[in-house]
C-alpha cells in the first residue's frame, strides 16, 4: 500500500509582511454604527447560526407540533366532549406554553457562547453596549414567529376556528411575541449569572413548568382549590393567555391586554437592566 | 483625544483585581512602551490572562490605576475600546460561522459599509492565506488556521495595541512561526503587543522588553539580555563521548575556569558558570583555553557551548529568589 503524502492545507502559508502592511495601512477609520444598525447587524448573526445550524430550528417546529397534537388528543374527549372542542380553548394557551417554552434557549444560547469566549470579542467592540444582547433576541423572536405561525397551521387543519378572523390571530401572535421578547431578558440575566448551559436549563425549566402548567391554559381555574386559584391569578401567563385568547375571539379584553404590554415594559426595563449591570461588568 | 505626553500604550500602577480570596492581580507595575512587542512572561495561574483582561475592558480592576494611550481605563472604557484588541486563549470568533461571515460582521459592527466590508473581509483572509478556507466554517479549521482567523479579526480594526494572550499555546511548530511572522509583521507597521507566554524562547524571540510576571507582581523587568545578565554571565555547556571520563574533565574544567562545575542529570553532561557580568569576552577566551586542555588530556567533547542563561534559568533563578525574600519577611 501505498501513502501520499500532502501538505494539510493551510500550513503551506508563510505570512508575507507586506500584505499584512496592507491590512493595517492607516486608512479611514469608519463612523461606528448607531444602536440600532449595531443590532440588526447581532441580528444577522443570529440568523447565520440558523443556517448553519438548522437542527435548532426542531425547537421551534417539532416541539409544538407534539405539544399541540398531544394535549388536544389527551384532554379533548375527557374535557370538553371531543378534541376539536377543546382545542377551541386550548389552541391559544398552547401556542403561548410552547412560545414561552422556547424563550429559555435565549439564556442558554448566552451561556454557551460566553463559554466559548465569542462575547469577549464584542464586548471589546467600542458599540452599543446592549446590541449583542439585543440582536440575539431579535433572532430569537424570529424562532417565536416562527413557532406560532407553525402552531396556528396545526391548529387550523385540526380545526381551529377563532372568531377573530385573521386580524385577530395576528394581533394574538403580536401580544405573545411582544410578551416573549421581554420574557427573553430573564434568561439572559440567568445565562450571564449561571455557571453552566445545563444549570440554565435546570433553572428554566424550574420556573416555566408551574408557570405555564398552573395556569388557565388547559382548564378553567374555578374547578381547582383556592389556593391555587390565588396563584393562577396572579401568574402572568394567565394574563397572557387571557388577552391572546380574548383577541383571537375577536372580543378584546382591554384588561388583559394592558396588564400584557405592561409587564412586558417592566419586565424588559427591570431584567433588561440587570442583564446589562452583569454583561458590563462580567 | 487625551494626548499622551508619556508615548506609554500602557500605563498601570498597583493595578489589583480579586476573585474572592485569591488576589491573581496583587499590586501591578508596567510601562508598555508604544510601538513595540511587550512581553508578559510567568508560570499558569501567575495573573497575565487576568491583568490582559483588564486592560482590554473585560474585567474592572478592584485597585490601582491603569491608562491605556492615556485613557483611564475605568472612566474612558469606549475610548481604550476603539485603540485596542484583543485575542484571547480561547477562539473569540464564532465558531458556527464561517470564516468569511465572521470577518464581515465584525467589520459591519465598526461601521463599514455592506460592500466595504465584503472587500475588508476578504483582504484580510488573503493576507493571512485563508482564502481556500474563506467559505467553510471555523470550526473546521485547524489549530493554526483558527488562530490565524483570530487575529485576522483582531487586526480587522487596525487597534493601536494589540493583546496576544498565550498566541501559540497548543499550536505545532510551524503554526508557532507563522504566528511569530504575523506579530513582526504586525509591530512593523506601528502597532503596539502586548504579548502574554509562559514559552520563554518566545518572548526571547520577540519582546522588546519583557515582564516576568509571578503571583500577580512583576518580579522583574527589562529587555532579554539584561533579564538574563541581572543572574549572571556566560554559561559553558559540553557533552563528552565517553562518561568515564567525566570526572577527569570535570577537574581540568573547574582549574581552567577557575568556578564550580556541575554534573548534569546526563552523564556525559557538565555545566559550568563562567566571568562576571558583562564578561562576554573573557568567557569565550577561557572556554576555548578549556577546550584546548581537555583535548591535551585525551578528552573527546562531542558537544560544547557557551552562551547566555536560557531563560528558563533567568526564571528559575527569580522565581527561587522571590520564594526566598518571602521565607525571610
Amino acid at each position: 500500500m501505498s501513502t501520499t503524502t500532502i501538505a494539510p492545507e493551510g500550513t503551506a502559508y508563510t505570512p508575507s509582511a507586506e500584505t499584512i502592511a496592507a491590512v493595517l495601512a492607516p486608512g479611514e477609520k469608519p463612523r461606528r454604527p448607531g444602536p440600532l444598525s449595531a443590532s440588526l447587524t447581532f441580528g444577522w448573526r443570529a440568523m447565520l447560526k440558523i443556517k448553519h445550524v438548522p437542527e435548532q430550528l426542531f425547537d421551534v417546529t417539532m416541539f409544538p407540533i407534539i405539544m399541540t397534537l398531544m394535549f388536544t388528543y389527551l384532554f379533548g374527549g375527557a374535557l370538553a366532549g371531543s378534541p376539536r372542542e377543546y382545542l377551541q380553548y386550548l389552541l391559544p394557551g398552547i401556542m403561548v406554553t410552547s412560545v414561552v417554552m422556547i424563550t429559555m434557549y435565549t439564556g442558554v444560547g448566552l451561556n454557551t457562547d460566553i463559554e466559548k469566549g465569542v462575547f469577549d470579542r464584542f464586548r471589546t467592540l467600542a458599540v452599543w453596549r446592549p446590541a449583542a444582547l439585543v440582536g440575539m433576541i431579535l433572532g430569537d423572536v424570529l424562532r417565536y414567529v416562527l413557532a406560532a405561525t407553525v402552531i396556528m397551521g396545526v391548529g387550523m387543519v385540526l380545526g381551529f376556528r377563532p372568531g377573530g378572523g385573521v386580524l385577530g390571530v395576528l394581533a394574538g401572535i403580536g401580544l405573545l411575541v411582544v410578551f416573549s421578547f421581554a420574557f427573553s431578558w430573564i434568561w439572559t440575566w440567568l445565562g450571564l449569572i449561571l455557571r453552566s448551559e445545563k444549570s440554565v436549563m435546570g433553572v428554566s425549566m424550574l420556573v416555566l413548568f408551574p408557570l405555564t402548567f398552573l395556569s388557565n391554559v388547559f382548564v378553567q381555574p374555578t374547578t381547582m382549590p383556592g389556593w391555587l386559584q390565588a396563584f393562577v391569578d396572579v401568574n402572568p401567563i394567565t394574563h397572557l393567555v387571557a388577552a391572546v385568547r380574548s383577541v383571537m375571539a375577536g372580543a378584546p379584553d382591554a384588561g388583559a391586554i394592558t396588564w400584557v404590554l405592561v409587564a412586558s415594559a417592566v419586565c424588559t426595563a427591570v431584567f433588561g437592566a440587570l442583564t446589562m449591570h452583569r454583561y458590563n461588568r462580567k | 483625544m487625551a494626548v499622551n505626553r508619556t508615548g506609554l500604550a500602557v500605563e498601570t500602577s498597583g493595578l489589583v483585581k480579586t476573585f474572592g480570596k485569591t488576589r491573581a492581580v496583587d499590586g501591578l507595575d508596567l510601562a508598555v512602551p508604544a510601538g513595540t512587542v511587550y512581553g508578559l512572561l510567568g508560570p499558569n495561574g501567575a495573573g497575565k490572562t487576568t491583568a490582559v483582561r483588564m486592560l482590554a475592558t473585560l474585567l474592572r480592576p478592584d485597585g490601582g490605576e491603569a491608562r491605556v494611550f492615556g485613557h483611564d481605563l475605568r472612566t474612558e472604557a469606549d475610548a481604550v475600546r476603539t485603540r485596542v484588541s484583543l485575542t484571547g486563549q480561547y477562539a473569540s470568533v464564532d465558531e458556527d460561522l464561517t470564516g468569511t461571515e465572521n470577518l464581515i460582521l465584525l467589520s459591519r459592527l465598526l461601521g463599514y459599509r455592506k460592500p466595504a466590508a465584503r472587500e475588508r473581509a476578504a483582504q484580510l483572509l488573503a493576507a493571512f492565506g485563508l482564502t481556500d478556507a474563506a467559505d467553510r466554517q471555523v470550526k473546521k479549521y485547524s489549530g493554526g488556521m483558527r488562530r490565524r482567523i483570530d487575529i485576522a479579526a483582531s487586526i480587522l480594526n487596525t487597534p493601536d495595541l494589540l493583546f496576544l494572550d498565550e498566541p501559540t499555546t497548543g499550536l505545532d511548530p510551524r503554526s508557532r512561526n507563522q504566528v511569530w511572522e504575523i506579530i513582526r509583521a504586525v509591530v512593523a507597521q506601528g502597532t503596539t503587543v502586548l504579548l502574554t507566554t509562559q514559552y520563554l524562547d518566545e518572548a526571547d524571540q520577540l519582546a522588546g522588553r519583557i515582564a516576568v510576571i509571578d503571583e500577580g507582581k512583576v518580579i522583574a523587568e527589562g529587555t532579554p539580555g539584561q533579564l538574563k545578565s541581572s543572574i549572571g554571565a556566560g554559561t559553558v555547556h559540553l557533552r563528552l563521548r565517553d562518561a568515564a571520563q567525566r570526572p577527569e574533565a570535570e577537574r581540568i574544567l573547574a582549574k581552567v575556569l577557575d568556578t564550580t562545575v556541575h554534573q548534569e542529570a546526563d552523564p556525559v553532561a557538565l555545566t559550568a558558570r563562567v566571568g562576571g557580568s558583562g564578561a562576554a569576552v573573557d568567557a569565550a577566551a577561557a572556554g576555548s583555553r578549556a577546550l584546548a586542555e581537555l583535548a591535551g588530556a585525551g578528552i573527546v567533547v562531542d558537544e560544547f557551548s557557551l552562551g547566555q542563561p536560557s531563560l528558563d534559568e533567568v526564571f528559575l533563578a527569580l522565581t527561587d529568589k522571590a520564594a526566598r525574600n518571602e521565607e525571610n519577611a
